[in-house]
């Protein structure tokens, strides 16, 4: 790669300021007609952790993921990135700023390879496609799906897709990964190798905010937790604190874990 | 790490082997184009009958025409049923700079070019916005908009067209009135340039792009693709080309007026070799002009004047059968053939 266009593919022109938060939401609301899907969401996520998204069906944890990622902009309030404001920035932009997601339903590109999904989101921050490539390889090396890189994407079993979810978004290069249920529908073994995986992302020094319905992948992988409840924050702070939190145990997980 | 040593004992090193392979896949493609074209070129050497050098000529045309379609239509996935307006735009720019003001069809066809790049970008900008088959639909009315206007546009002639004046045979100003090979050669040299230039952009980010745009917009903006952007750079690639085409044609008849040269005919000519032959592939256009062209100047000729539209139920039937029976075209045939050949 020459010089000139490896300054093009540097992510940011400025370096990050690793004290403050890499993601500030305040006050964020969001309606489709009647319905509020957000509302008074404010949290931060520290840089370098994992974060827990929990709530049930319908709390507004995957709206709020369409947020954060540009793919929608919230009806009020305000998303600041490594303290720009990006509220108003579409998903390219935001991706190109180090913002990434996974879809919960997976959206490969059916009718590629497994390589040129990967090779999609590293040409991102390559120019060339030699460059592109050589990036996608290694991601694919680093999340195990390597020796399907010649695959084509219709063809991988769902677990595969997930992983070349994450993937793909591993390769626009990010320092905020939101991951939307990647563990959903994963044997054990599968799950586990998810959780690894998740770890070795974060020790990459990339900041995950997950969504996740399986409190038992959750809660030991997750170094806070945020709890959702129709649209709002029910709940923050360590998961071993939110899982006992009264409000969450009501609304959430049920009479059934309050002797827990 | 362990899973990953699991599935790769060597490291390093496949990822080297696949970006080797990859290289060496796309030299051998184009050795394989230089083998094609050579064999190509030899074919006037054989055929010297005016009316089969006729439909070489129109053959290879449709299929530069139905490669520049497949860039915007089959790597892009925007289909369009209107191109028949670049390739009419490239006609007219060029006739009228000839005819009015002599400049050379060669020059002629750059400004056509550059009209149609600029018109796609137009009408992509207020287009784009639309999806699937509503894009279609515009297209195809924008298209016809177009054949009523030039119709009563009397600077180019109306209805009535305009005639290329009469002058000796001569590569400059692309007239050969009695041995047609240098038409030949040059929509030979045209559908070289629109192959290279669809392989090369194939391999490119524009490529995957466009792919990415056509398999799923939505993901591709969260994974940095400005899809907006992405579709005018396919239109405004694929309209010039279509409009160098359109300008050749205008040479290599001589006479055009709007039916001739903005029908919707032309539009479908653009779209079902691709159709046949297989969307977003490198050789489908070829193919699928190489089956639909002789084929139209057969039923033409067998017909007659009355046999009009005989041609266009018989391209309904093609189109339909390869859609039941080979979805991915007719080049899947081949690429399943190689599969076996390679097994065996």
């Amino acid at each position: 790669m020459n010089p000139a266009s490896a300054m093009q593919s540097s992510p940011a022109p400025t370096a990050p300021d690793t004290s403050r938060p890499i993601l500030q939401l305040t006050d964020i609301w969001q309606r489709f007609g009647g319905l509020v899907a957000n509302a008074e969401v404010t949290f931060d996520v520290p840089r370098g952790q994992i974060l827990g998204l929990i709530g049930p069906n319908g709390a507004g944890k995957s709206t709020l993921f369409g947020i954060i990622a540009g793919a929608r902009a919230p009806v009020q309030g305000q998303v600041v990135f490594e303290g720009r404001d990006v509220t108003r920035l579409d998903a390219p932009a935001r991706c190109t700023l180090g913002i990434a997601r996974t879809y919960q339903v997976p959206r490969s590109f059916d009718s590629m390879s497994v390589l040129d999904n990967v090779m999609v989101g590293s040409f991102s921050r390559h120019t060339r496609a030699a460059a592109a490539r050589e990036a996608a390889l290694e991601v694919l090396d680093f999340t195990g799906l390597i020796g399907r890189a010649a695959a084509s994407a219709g063809d991988l079993t769902p677990p595969e897709k997930r992983r070349l979810e994450v993937a793909r978004a591993l390769a626009t290069e990010p320092r905020l990964l939101l991951l939307d249920e990647v563990m959903t529908g994963l044997t054990p073994s599968e799950a586990r190798k998810g959780v690894e995986l998740i770890r070795r992302i974060r020790d990459r020094g990339i900041t995950v905010i997950m969504v996740e319905h399986v409190m038992e992948i959750v809660m030991p992988l997750v170094d806070r937790a945020i709890v959702l409840n129709l649209g709002r924050v029910l709940s923050q702070g360590a998961p071993h604190d939110v899982v006992r939190d009264p409000a969450v145990v009501a609304a959430y997980l049920g009479d059934r874990h309050r002797a827990a | 790490m362990t899973d990953a040593a699991i599935a790769v004992p060597a490291g390093r090193v496949p990822a080297a082997g696949a970006l080797q392979a990859h290289a060496a896949q796309r030299r051998r493609q184009l050795v394989v184009a230089a083998i094609a074209l050579a064999l190509m070129a030899a074919v006037p050497l054989v055929v010297g009958d005016a009316y089969l050098r006729n439909i070489l000529i129109l053959t290879l045309m449709y299929a530069a025409l139905a490669q520049a379609w497949n860039i915007l239509g089959g790597y892009c996935g925007q289909i369009s049923l209107g191109h028949a307006l670049y390739f009419g735009a490239g006609a007219y720019t060029t006739s009228v700079l000839f005819v009015h003001f002599g400049v050379l069809p060669w020059f002629g066809m750059v400004a056509g070019a550059l009209l149609a790049a600029v018109m796609a970008l137009l009408l992509g900008w207020l287009c784009f916005r639309l999806k699937g088959h509503y894009f279609a639909i515009a297209t195809l009315v924008i298209a016809e908009i177009g054949l009523l206007l030039v119709h009563n546009w009397d600077y180019v002639g109306a209805a009535m067209g305009i005639q290329w004046p009469l002058g000796p045979d001569s590569w400059a100003t692309l007239q050969f009135a009695r041995n047609k090979a240098p038409y030949f050669y040059f929509v030979l040299g045209l559908f070289a340039l629109t192959w290279l230039i669809t392989f090369w952009v194939e391999g490119s980010r524009w490529g995957y792009w466009w792919r990415a745009v056509k398999d799923n917009p939505e993901a591709s903006e969260s994974l940095g693709v400005t899809v907006f952007r992405s579709k005018m750079a396919a239109a405004a690639l694929s309209a010039s080309l279509t409009a160098v085409g359109g300008g050749f044609y205008a040479a290599f008849v001589a006479y055009i007026d709007p039916d001739s040269v903005m029908h919707f005919r032309f539009s479908l000519l653009m779209v079902l070799p691709v159709v046949l032959g297989g969307i977003g592939t490198l050789w489908g256009p070829l193919l699928g002009a190489v089956i639909l062209i002789p084929l139209t100047e057969a039923i033409r000729s067998y017909m007659g004047g009355s046999g009009t539209g005989t041609d266009l139920i018989v391209y309904g039937a093609l189109v339909m059968g390869v859609a039941v029976l080979k979805p991915e075209g007719l080049i899947g045939l081949f690429s399943g053939w190689r599969r076996k050949a390679g097994a065996a």
